[in-house]
Parts: C-alpha cells; sequence; structure tokens
C-alpha cells in the first residue's frame, strides 16, 4: 500500500463516476471542463486567504493537540490533512446557508467565522456546545454519529417550506435562496439515519448539501468496511446527484461544491459531495493509528497533503516569501493566542445547568435545584458557625 | 377556529379538534407522521387535516420513524413546530436515539440558545387485541430521560387541552394516546383554559385511600372505586396526566388525607413510574402513611399475546385486591 492514488473500491468497475480534480500534486492547475465554470470568480487573493486559514487551522490543530497532551483537554479529535475539503466547500457558501457538522470541521468552522477558542470549552470541559450555532449559521458539533443528517435535512426542508408558506425573513432583494449543508463521514455514512435522511431529502426536494468527507478510516476500520463502492454512486440510488471529488484539492472542492449549491439553490433537490481525503492525525487523542494502519499508508497521503499542495500551486503563481512568511507568523500568534485562552478559561458554575433543562419553567428541575441550593447553603451555614 | 360550544367527542375527535384549531392558529404548527395525510392516521385521528391544510403542513412522510424525528428537530430549528405521529408504540424506538440523545438535549447543550418545540404523538398500551409491538407503554423510558415532557390524557377534554398545550410548549413534548380509549367520548370545552395540566387531577374524591392512575387505566380506577364503594370503602382517584414533571404535590396532598396510596399503570412495575411514585409518596408523607404504597402493574414480560393480554393488565379485580391489601394494614 505504499501508493495509494485514489480510494480503492473493491466493487467499483471502470466507468464509474470519475473523480474531480484540477489542482495536480505538483500544484499545477489543470483543467475540468465540467466544473472550470465554478472557478472563473475565484481569485488568486481568494486562494491566498484560503491558504492562510488552513495555515491557521493546522497551527492550531498541532497546539490544542499540544494542550490536551498537558492535560489541559479531555480530548481533541484533529482535522489534519482534510483542510482543503472543509475550506474549499466554505468558499463556495453564503452566508444565509445553513451548516452542520460533523464534530472534526475545524477549519469549516473557521471560516464560518466561529471563534475555535470557544470550541475548545468544549473539549475542556467547560461547555455542552461552545459556541452560539445562531450566530454563524454553524451548528454544534454532533458527537453521535449521523445524527446530525436527518436534523439538517429538517432544516433544508423547512427552507423550502419558508418559500411555500411565505413564511421566514424575506430575502434581501436579489439574493440567493438559503441552502443547508450537512457534513459527515465515512463511517457515519452507514449509520440508518443517513440513509433515511437521503430518502427523505429526496422525498421532499430539500436544499441541502450532503458533504462526506470520506478520510478513509473510521477510527480503526477501514472504508472498505463501510462501502464496496464510492460513497458519491449511492446518491443514484436516491434519485440524486453525486459528485466524487479529490478532497485535497482545494479548487476542485470550491467547484464542485458551487457547482451542487447552484443546483440545489434552484430547487431541483438534494446532491451529495464525496471529498476523497485523509485524515493524517490520529481519531482523536485517545487513539493510536500504528495499531491499525501502516507507515508506507500515511507517508503516501503526507505526499498529497492539501496545505503543500496550495503552497506549491501558489509558489507556482508567483506569490512571494512575504506572503508565506506573514502567514507563517499570524498562525504562531494565533496558536500563542488559543494556548493563552485555554489555560484562562473559567470552569462554569454546577447551579447554572438547572436553567437550560427545559425552556419552560419545570417542577422537576425546580425541586432538584432547590434541594442543590439547600444542600450548598448548608456548608454557607456550617462555614460561618466555624470560621476555622 | 375556536368556540364557546360544549361538544359531546370521542377522544380521537377531541386530538383532532386540537390540531385543527393549533394548525389554524399559527402557521408554524406542522403534522407529519406516517399515512397521516391522505389515509388520516391509521386510528383516523388527523383526518380531515391534509384536505384544509395541504401537504406542505400535513406531511405524509417516508417509512422512517428516526427520519420522522430527525427532520423535526431540524424544521423546529427553521422556527416550525412539528406534530409528529409514530404510528404505535413499539415503533418509536428506531427514532429513540434522535428522541433521547438529540431532542431532549439540544437546549441543554446549546446553553438554551435552541429551544425545541417538536410534539411527538404515540398511541400506547394494550387491550386491542393486537399483534405484538402494538400495545406497549414506554412511558418511563422518555420521563427518564431530562429534557422532555411526557404527557398522557385520560378524557376528551384532556385530550384536547394538553395536545394544545404540548403544541404550544417550547420544550419538546411526548404526547402518549390512549389508543383503547380513542372512542372513549366526553365533553370538550375548545375554549376551556389550557394552563394547569402538568397538574394532576382528582376526578373522584375519598376518604380511605388514594388510587393514582393515568391514561387508559383513569377509567378502569373509577370502576374499581366504584366498586369498593358498594364495600362501603371511599377511594380517591388521582388522574396523574403529567407523567414527566410528576405532579407529586396532588397526590401528597390526597395521601396525607387517606393515609394509603395504590399506584397502577399498564407498564411494567418494575422501574416503573409506580416506583417513583411511590418512593416520593414514602418520603414526604412517611408518618402519614397507613400502609406501604402498592404497585399494580404490569409483569416482567415483554407485553404478551393477545389471547392472555387480560391477565398481563391491570383490571378491576387486581386494583381491588390491591385495595384490600392496603387496607388489610
Amino acid at each position: 500500500m505504499a501508493e495509494q492514488p485514489e480510494t480503492q473500491h473493491p466493487g467499483a468497475g471502470a466507468g464509474r463516476l470519475r473523480r474531480v480534480s484540477i489542482l495536480g500534486e505538483d500544484g499545477r492547475r489543470g483543467s475540468d471542463p465540467d466544473f472550470d465554470a465554478y472557478l472563473e470568480d475565484v481569485t488568486l487573493e481568494d486562494l491566498k486567504a484560503s491558504y492562510r486559514s488552513m495555515l491557521t487551522v493546522r497551527r492550531f490543530d498541532d497546539e490544542v493537540t499540544a494542550l490536551q497532551r498537558q492535560g489541559k483537554l479531555a480530548l481533541w479529535a484533529p482535522a489534519r490533512g482534510q483542510e482543503a475539503a472543509q475550506v474549499g466547500a466554505a468558499l463556495a457558501m453564503l452566508p444565509q446557508d445553513q451548516v452542520f457538522p460533523s464534530y472534526r470541521e475545524h477549519a469549516l468552522a473557521y471560516e464560518r467565522g466561529v471563534d475555535l477558542k470557544e470550541m475548545l470549552s468544549v473539549f475542556r470541559g467547560y461547555s455542552g456546545g461552545g459556541w452560539d450555532p445562531t450566530a454563524h449559521n454553524f451548528h454544534l458539533y454532533t458527537f453521535v454519529l449521523a445524527a446530525q443528517i436527518p436534523q439538517a435535512v429538517g432544516y433544508a426542508m423547512g427552507q423550502r417550506l419558508d418559500a411555500r408558506l411565505g413564511l421566514g425573513q424575506d430575502p434581501a432583494e436579489g439574493s440567493e435562496p438559503p441552502a443547508t449543508i450537512v457534513c459527515f463521514g465515512d463511517g457515519s455514512s452507514t449509520q440508518g439515519e443517513a440513509h433515511e435522511s437521503m430518502v427523505f431529502a429526496a422525498s421532499y426536494d430539500a436544499p441541502v448539501l450532503f458533504f462526506v468527507q470520506n478520510n478513509q478510516w473510521a477510527i480503526s476500520v477501514p472504508f472498505s468496511t463501510q462501502s464496496r463502492l464510492p460513497l458519491a454512486e449511492r446518491a443514484a440510488g436516491y434519485g440524486f446527484e453525486g459528485i466524487r471529488v479529490d478532497g485535497n484539492d482545494l479548487l476542485a472542492v470550491r467547484a464542485v461544491t458551487a457547482y451542487a449549491l447552484e443546483k440545489i439553490r434552484r430547487g431541483e433537490g438534494p446532491v451529495l459531495i464525496e471529498a476523497e481525503t485523509y485524515r493524517l492525525g490520529a481519531h482523536t487523542t485517545a487513539d493510536d493509528p500504528t495499531k491499525y494502519r501502516t507507515r508506507e499508508e500515511e507517508d503516501g497521503w503526507a505526499a498529497k497533503d492539501p496545505l503543500v499542495r496550495l503552497e506549491r500551486h501558489l509558489r507556482a503563481e508567483e506569490v512571494e516569501d512575504a506572503f508565506f512568511e506573514a502567514a507563517s507568523e499570524a498562525a504562531q500568534e494565533y496558536g500563542r493566542e488559543v494556548r493563552d485562552a485555554v489555560l484562562a478559561m473559567e470552569p462554569p458554575e454546577f447551579a447554572e445547568y438547572f436553567d437550560t433543562v427545559y425552556a419552560e419553567a419545570n417542577t422537576l428541575v425546580e425541586q432538584d435545584r432547590a434541594w442543590f441550593q439547600q444542600y450548598e447553603a448548608g456548608f454557607d451555614d456550617a462555614a460561618q458557625e466555624d470560621p476555622r | 377556529m375556536s368556540t364557546h360550544e360544549i361538544e359531546n367527542l370521542p377522544i380521537a375527535k377531541a386530538l383532532n379538534a386540537a390540531m385543527d384549531d393549533a394548525l389554524a392558529a399559527d402557521p408554524t404548527v406542522l403534522m407529519m407522521g406516517e399515512d397521516i395525510g391522505t389515509l388520516g392516521g391509521v386510528f383516523r385521528v388527523t383526518q380531515g387535516l391534509k384536505e384544509t391544510y395541504g401537504a406542505d403542513r400535513v406531511m405524509d412522510t417516508p417509512l422512517g420513524e428516526a427520519g420522522i424525528v430527525g427532520t423535526a428537530i431540524g424544521l423546529a430549528m427553521r422556527g416550525y413546530r412539528p406534530v409528529c405521529e409514530i404510528q404505535f408504540d413499539g415503533f418509536v424506538y428506531p427514532s429513540f436515539n434522535q428522541i433521547t440523545s438529540q431532542l431532549a438535549k439540544i437546549h441543554f447543550r446549546s446553553d438554551g440558545r435552541i429551544s425545541l418545540p417538536v410534539v411527538i404523538r404515540i398511541p400506547y398500551g394494550g387491550n386491542i387485541g393486537s399483534i405484538e409491538h402494538h400495545s406497549e407503554s414506554p412511558e418511563a423510558l422518555f420521563a427518564h430521560t431530562a429534557g422532555l415532557r411526557v404527557m398522557t390524557p385520560s378524557n376528551a377534554q384532556d385530550a384536547y387541552s394538553m395536545l394544545r398545550e404540548a403544541i404550544a410548549s417550547s420544550d419538546p413534548v411526548i404526547f402518549l394516546e390512549p389508543k383503547r380509549r380513542y372512542w372513549l367520548k366526553g365533553e370538550v370545552d375548545r375554549s376551556a383554559s389550557t394552563t394547569d395540566t402538568q397538574r394532576a387531577q382528582v376526578v373522584r374524591e375519598g376518604q380511605d385511600l388514594t388510587l393514582a392512575a393515568y391514561g387508559a387505566l383513569v377509567p378502569v380506577a373509577l370502576a374499581a372505586a366504584e366498586a369498593a364503594q358498594e364495600d362501603g370503602r371511599s377511594v380517591e382517584v388521582v388522574d396523574l396526566r403529567s407523567i414527566s414533571p410528576l405532579d407529586v404535590a396532588t397526590v401528597e396532598a390526597s395521601v396525607s388525607r387517606t393515609g394509603r396510596l395504590v399506584v397502577t399503570h399498564e407498564a411494567p412495575t418494575f422501574g416503573g413510574m409506580g416506583g417513583e411514585l411511590a418512593a416520593e409518596i414514602g418520603t414526604r408523607c412517611f408518618y402519614r402513611l397507613e400502609a406501604p404504597v402498592i404497585r399494580v402493574g404490569g409483569y416482567h414480560m415483554p407485553y404478551p399475546v393477545a389471547a392472555v393480554e387480560e391477565d398481563y393488565l391491570p383490571n378491576i379485580d387486581r386494583l381491588l385486591e390491591a385495595i384490600d391489601r392496603s387496607l388489610s394494614h
């Protein structure tokens, strides 16, 4: 398994879905007759910004992994290797679009404006959700695999219903209708909820993009155990379009996502994109990939590192050293900020958690709260009686 | 449509009226479930709603309970108030993950930023002579899950008022419909207040013993109380109505007078709501109890076949035996 030119699909025959690829491993930009048009509006400045984001999140990932090793976080799930898939998709999204991530979408979160330092409160055990999901149209992470997929489809059904029933906010003049993007992985694709979601999405023409990052491993289980065929090919069975794309190719991911979202916004129902990528790091900091995959395989994919590939492209486009140096310095600075922010976090008060079990007053919660307060107050009394 | 007329309706029609009025009052209210539209539901509870409100608001969904509840959560996030129907109690489990790990927790884990006003209607309970998975009582599973409200009406007025309240609630509600009573008629005032259905209700006053029940067993409890009266025993019957939160205070007030409690449900006794009520009353009324709290529930077995379900279910005789046992202390 020294070389893995693309995902191995034991059941796939010749003539199946091709894999869209634009940016070669050497950073040279190729061409795709179906998708070139979806890159015409992408400027060199956009690519430089994408590079900065990818580098910043890579640095963030490394810093957070170190923080976990130092005992400051309970767990961390690095996104290393999947940055191009996420940033490329984000490049094609609009602010009014709603994103439902899985739990490894750090680069996509960053692109949507989520403060990644808030995200770390979840992994420090200081917050259940971390960020405000309503502020960025970026839902909370979901750790029960695939549970977010039907929720995203329902949200998209709601976007469509808004228009049909004349509800919701009136879209601004000339603005595009909103879409929903839901992220999941090769492992989650097996869950029954993924299947039901695709049926519902097709039946209701839901404006939803199923964005699958196939990173080849569901912890220790290889993709071949999840599927005989590329996941993109499943879409045809549900009656909508599936697209395979090189997930380490920022340009190709941007192009196919722009194409898919345009189609979805036209009201033509869902699309599934399978971005073929690789989790360069461990599943989480509790994982040990040396137990299930070879060094050769990892080295093969390291050579396809999306960040390195984009850097090669930018250098070929004659972007100067000063840009890369500045980007690197900014990423280092971000890493320091992240470290400082994590160390400065204040743990929450337990009593606050009675507030949000229900939206409305609930006698059972009030009974428990009253008991807790009384119990706590007992310590105050004891302290007053015995000032030692 | 709201009217001050008093109508004589079966529970199924009272539920239908509640959904009809909710759909009319709020354009964000949606109905979704298997066969609820064109067919009007397998019990015809949603009959006519699709014709009135259209297929966008009364949705015949694909056959997938996880998909129904999962998409309902997403619709609620988008600002809708979905009312899902699960066709039978025993078919709720494919959606159990969405209900317990998602619906119940999203308000909590979003620090209160996302409310999910989702109602899940489930026809539940036995004694309809059906095949397996059509007669179960899963209320304790949901009551044990913080973040959910669980309620069950026993009569037509409560069916109407409680479903209106459930749909208006900002919290997710598991709404259990006693399916063997769907055709039990009662007076319904559609303008009646819906503010106190979290409270249990004393439906028959008595002095000697408190009998707590809910859903389909309330009429059984009333019949048992009537039979006990013939032996000169005065039994107070409490309809719990809300399973979570459980209105222990109303039961406590009753037991404080009677000194005795029998609690009954169709669900298995072990780990059931009766145990919860027994523990609460044991704590609150310890010095006022004249006898241990007695539970009369299903046996610890999967719901049995229809030919023997009469032996499984609490009935008047089993309640009278429990009343005798309590009063013998």
